[in-house]
């Protein structure tokens, strides 16, 4: 038999709510699939404990039954990227300073999700504090792609794409803060959406880049990817950038119609430095677009390039400031016999973070530092607001910018970590979209050579969720979710 | 001293607003809990929380900003400024560096010397730390985060001040302003208004300021004055001995009555000042700014006019009713009840001020309230007590607050009407005090008074004074 | 050859302000490492930034306020509950101050 984990969300749901299948099956089926796979992926930090998932699952089923549930995601198995708090279920940012705390509080976007039944299985892999682009950052070792396990899951929600594309759970959250949703998704084959600035409250997301982070849905498809936006989006009066929208219906943009639809292709999307294969397999999804009557057009986006160091002098600024609170005080990791306390911040925080986080907490400090705010933080922020009125000029003409997620596809472990400049290059189609607060989703559109797979990414005008949705949608139609090649060679054994 | 130095000093001056609510989440503010008991994830800097502007310390900023002469600043935002310190949660502040609230503005204060305007560089919002507490025997120390988070607003003057008169005139005309505002009640024992003093030295003439150090913990008047004497002294010692003061923060310590540097190879001193990505911009509307503006309360220099007009009472109780805005209130409110203002203005003038003293507290402390107040002056004007049981009642009332109407009846303590009683007293009191009545007939008019204070001890003082004198004087023939 | 050149002292100066403590195997690193970062930031000085405001926050959203109404109970527990160290319902640190 089948397992229920190969089903997207909704189609679970579904028949969860038909009475089916049970929320235990469903919750049982996604720990069996847990219990083989993690030995190879590593998509979790921390497993729910199993009595916990079921007496969830039992709660939810009685929920459904008495009719009080009626959400297409109860009783569906989700993992949390382990920088969402989450009530008594350890939080660690994939971090040793985090290494044993718990929090005294959920995530909104976590709260909501629960509020439509979810059945929460596990926090799941990522970069430290979201900082890398490959999941090779955790203090809690690397996270395998479940379609080679040579190569990495890509980052920093690497964690939360493996799980999905290795069917450990039916769709997951991850966050975004200069492409960690979109670029993993892209490795992983599967659909992630990350949604426009303040769309998702930041409530309980432990904070990297305050202006850029945000929340968004990983599942097999667009469908699953809509409907969960819509689970997890609220006007949030704890999170003052939260927007309070006239409209949360994503699933209304479920509707395969692109006519019409005037879709940019930006030439500087396509140079120097993308894989051939992948701008091949983009291109061609931009034809069945095409095809479906969908009007393309090339054009020059301009400062593609400048995106990069803009952002990495913000988000390493407001990360060197965010992070200060991991200092042994009220939380986290404390380094024994530091002596006075300045040398028990210090001896604290070097042991307890990452050389990547330490790398960008140097950075962020120095940016900031007396003498060079001006040079290079205010600059950066001034390039910013030119790269939204880039995207602004864009966005007169077409409904959506189509592109490559990624220049490659997923590289092999330990071949990134090495060279942090030509790591970061890897966002370079990701991250202005961060920058602009623009909403972006990342398509499977085919395999490489190698049997990897490769993602279309399209970006809307912000607050246009429902044309990305919609212009997805068309496309999905057009082609069957590919599984990771994995499990349909059974890989991951017998289960 | 060959050469004559002038000292010129600026403050920096914290107030703690009165509001229910930190500034930054819905935990109370109250003083005095138990440790921690006033904390929530956005006061301890959990990971993942996030802080709403609280809308009531906007408005008390931006009031204390128009009371003050300053410019609103319509668009303003918030800041972080980042430094390590256990009693800063997040190891960040979240204040005002590039847009504060309010700026260039200015109070005027009279001193011996006259009258003059101290400038107002700035006023920003910016939240309080927790408190530290220290343990002398394991050198440890103990974080509490209740005040962490209580909205702050921080006063900059401008280097114009030249003495520690000047100084004190200047906060005592801030505290006012504040506390007739209610945007804080400005207590510098307990630590809601704070000042930091900036001072520096220069040579009588010179036009460039000196270098300046930054003096902190001055929770008195008298450790203000101290310290500016004390830091005065030190840098002119230096410059006289060709030294350099060097520009740094110092700790006075008024027990040792000398400060010292605070300063460490920890501390940086840069603080990473950048937008403050969680908070989104405050506007201050035209319409918003006429709202804070119409609810501006009578000040006290309006209100000594008025007082003068309409009540013509004595300058001199004007200047003591209105130094404290709680005294102000209960006068207005107390005449509004329909007592005469001399008399109110002399309960408050004389008992009132004498209590306060006595006990040891502050006028914002006062308890009693001007209903009862009204009802006390009431009983003495119907002739139902005398001055002397009045003013008993009145040390009961300051302290409990008690009805004196319902006080008077159970105690039995209203004078004692009727003539035939007071008459038969004071017919023994003549008959056994002889000497006495002979001095009186012999012209020493002081033996009425004793005969007077005898019969008042005899009636256990419920008697009406004027009837006794009358009725001795009848007597006495 | 990177461009910039971050000495020991910027290190040392830098290590200061984010408490970080490096080994000097890792200063080595760090000073290579943000040599050329900075190297590669100041790309941005190609661009004529001079006619463009700032940008902190993308959206023109303002006045995001509170009521000042206390909702908050007692949390100390809850608070403490992660604390390192703890003693008489506070956070327990090495002394602050000497």
């Amino acid at each position: 038999m089948e397992s229920l984990m190969s089903l997207t969300a909704t189609e679970l749901g579904k028949r969860i709510q038909a009475g089916e299948v049970s929320v235990r099956e469903a919750a049982e089926a996604s720990l069996a699939a847990i219990e083989a796979r993690e030995p190879k992926v590593h998509s979790f930090v921390t497993a729910a404990d199993r009595e916990t998932v079921l007496k969830r699952a039992d709660q939810v089923q009685r929920q459904i039954r008495e009719g009080s549930l009626k959400s297409p995601l109860a009783g569906v198995p989700v993992a949390i990227k382990d920088n969402m708090c989450t009530e008594g279920m350890r939080t660690t940012c994939s971090s040793r300073i985090l290494e044993n705390f718990i929090p005294p509080y959920t995530a909104q976007a976590v709260v909501n999700l629960e509020q439509a039944g979810a059945v929460i299985v596990g926090k799941a892999n990522m970069d430290e504090f979201a900082m890398g682009s490959t999941t090779e950052t955790s203090y809690f070792g690397v996270t395998r792609n479940p379609w080679n396990p040579e190569h990495v899951p890509g980052g920093s929600s690497g964690g939360s794409c493996a799980a999905v594309a290795a069917e450990e759970c039916s769709y997951a959250l991850g966050s975004d803060t200069g492409g960690s949703i979109r670029q993993p998704s892209s490795f992983c084959g599967v659909t992630g959406i990350k949604p426009t600035y303040g769309t998702v409250s930041r409530y309980g997301l432990i904070a990297y880049g305050s202006s850029l982070d945000q929340i968004g849905p990983i599942a097999k498809d667009v469908t699953d990817c809509a409907v969960i936006l819509e689970a997890i989006a609220s006007h949030d009066k704890k999170d003052s950038t939260s927007i309070a929208r006239e409209d949360y219906r994503f699933t209304e943009g479920l509707v395969d119609d692109v006519k019409g639809m005037r879709i940019g292709i930006p030439r500087d999307y396509f140079g120097e430095g993308l894989d051939p294969e992948v701008k091949a397999s983009v291109l061609a999804a931009a034809k069945v677009l095409e095809e479906k009557g969908a009007c393309l057009e090339e054009f020059d986006l301009s400062l593609v390039e400048y995106a990069i160091p803009a952002y990495y002098v913000i988000a390493s600024a407001e990360a060197s400031s965010n992070l200060a609170r991991f200092d042994g005080v009220k939380y986290g990791y404390r380094a024994e016999d530091a002596g006075g306390l300045h040398q028990m911040y210090k001896k604290t925080r070097s042991e307890g973070f990452g050389a990547e986080v330490k790398r960008r907490i140097m950075l962020g400090s120095f940016v900031l530092s007396s003498g060079y705010y001006d040079a290079y933080y205010l600059k950066a922020l001034r390039t910013k607001a030119l790269i939204k009125q880039a995207f602004d000029r864009a966005f007169e003409k077409y409904d959506l910018i189509l592109g490559p997620a990624a220049p490659t596809t997923a590289p092999r472990l330990g071949e990134s970590l090495g060279d942090p400049i030509k790591m970061y290059l890897g966002d370079i189609y990701t991250i202005s979209v961060n920058l602009a607060g623009l909403p972006g989703i990342s398509v499977p559109c085919g395999l490489d050579g190698k049997g990897l797979p490769i993602g279309m990414q399209l970006i809307g005008d912000c607050f246009q969720e429902k044309k990305l949705i919609r212009a997805a949608y068309a496309y999905q139609q057009t082609r069957s979710y590919e599984r990771c090649a994995s499990l349909k060679k059974g890989a991951f054994g017998n289960e | 001293m060959s050469k004559q130095y002038e000292t010129v000093i600026g403050l920096e001056v914290h107030v703690e607003l009165a509001t229910k609510t930190k500034i930054f989440c819905s935990c109370s503010t109250e003083f005095g809990g138990e440790p921690n008991t006033h904390t929530c994830p956005v006061c301890t800097g959990m990971p993942g929380s996030l802080p709403v502007l609280n809308k009531q310390v906007v408005e008390y900023a931006a009031a204390v900003g128009l009371a003050t002469g300053c410019q609103i600043t319509q668009y303003c935002k918030f800041d972080r400024k980042n430094y390590f310190y256990p009693d800063n949660p997040q190891n960040y502040q979240i204040s005002q560096l590039y847009l504060p609230i309010c700026r260039n503005g200015g109070v005027e204060i009279e001193t011996e010397n006259g009258k003059k305007i101290v400038g107002i560089h700035e006023i920003h919002m910016e939240e309080d730390a927790g408190k530290l507490i220290h343990n002398e025997w394991d050198d440890t120390s103990l974080v509490d985060f209740n005040r962490s988070g209580v909205p702050l607003i921080e006063i900059v003057s401008e280097p114009d001040m030249r003495s520690a008169e000047e100084v004190i005139a200047y906060l005592e005309k801030l505290r006012l302003i504040i506390q007739y505002l209610g945007a804080s009640d400005c207590k510098l024992q307990e630590g809601s208004m704070r000042a930091d003093v900036n001072l520096s030295v220069r040579e009588a003439g010179q036009e460039a300021f000196g270098t300046r150090t930054e003096m902190k913990n001055l929770n008195s008047f008298r450790a203000i004055a101290r310290a500016i004497e004390g830091e005065k002294n030190r840098q002119i010692d230096i410059l006289e001995s060709g030294g350099k003061v060097v520009q740094e923060t110092r700790r006075w310590d008024d027990n040792k009555e000398c400060s010292y540097a605070m300063r460490s190879k920890e501390d940086a001193q840069d603080y990473r000042y950048f937008p403050e990505p969680d908070l989104v911009p405050v506007v201050i509307s035209d319409q918003w700014l006429e709202e804070i503006r119409k609810k501006q309360p009578e000040f006290r220099d309006e209100k000594r006019a008025r007082y003068k007009e309409e009540y013509g009472i004595p300058d001199y109780d004007i200047d003591i009713i209105t130094s404290e805005k709680r005294l102000a209130d209960i006068f207005e409110e107390t005449i509004a009840l329909g007592c005469k203002p001399k008399e109110v203005s002399n309960w408050l003038m004389v008992e009132t001020m004498r209590l306060l003293k006595e006990k040891e507290t502050d006028a914002s402390d006062i308890r009693f309230s001007p209903a009862h107040l009204a009802a006390l002056i009431g009983l003495v004007e119907q002739g139902k007590i005398n001055r002397t049981v009045a003013k008993g009642v009145f040390e009961v009332m300051f302290t409990e607050d008690m009805d004196p109407v319902s006080y008077v009846e159970e105690k039995g303590l209203s004078m004692v009407q009727d003539e035939g009683t007071l008459r038969s007293t004071i017919e023994e009191i003549v008959k056994n005090n002889p000497q006495s009545v002979e001095d009186y007939k012999g012209g020493k008019k002081k033996a009425l008074g004793f005969l007077v204070g005898q019969t008042m001890k005899a009636m256990k003082g419920k008697a009406d004074p004027a009837m006794v004198n009358q009725i001795l004087l009848e007597i006495l023939g | 050859m990177a461009k910039n050149v971050i000495t020991d002292e910027v290190i040392e100066y830098v290590g200061i302000l984010a408490k970080l403590e490096l080994s000097d195997e890792e200063k080595e690193r760090a000073k290579a490492d943000m040599a050329g970062m900075l190297d590669y930031i100041d790309m941005l000085g190609e661009l004529d930034t001079s006619q463009v405001e700032p940008m902190s926050h993308v959206f023109p959203v303002s006045n995001v306020f509170r009521e000042d109404v206390v909702e908050n109970g007692d949390n100390r527990e809850a608070m403490l509950a992660n604390a390192p160290e703890r003693e008489e319902g506070c956070y327990k640190v090495p002394r602050t101050f000497e």
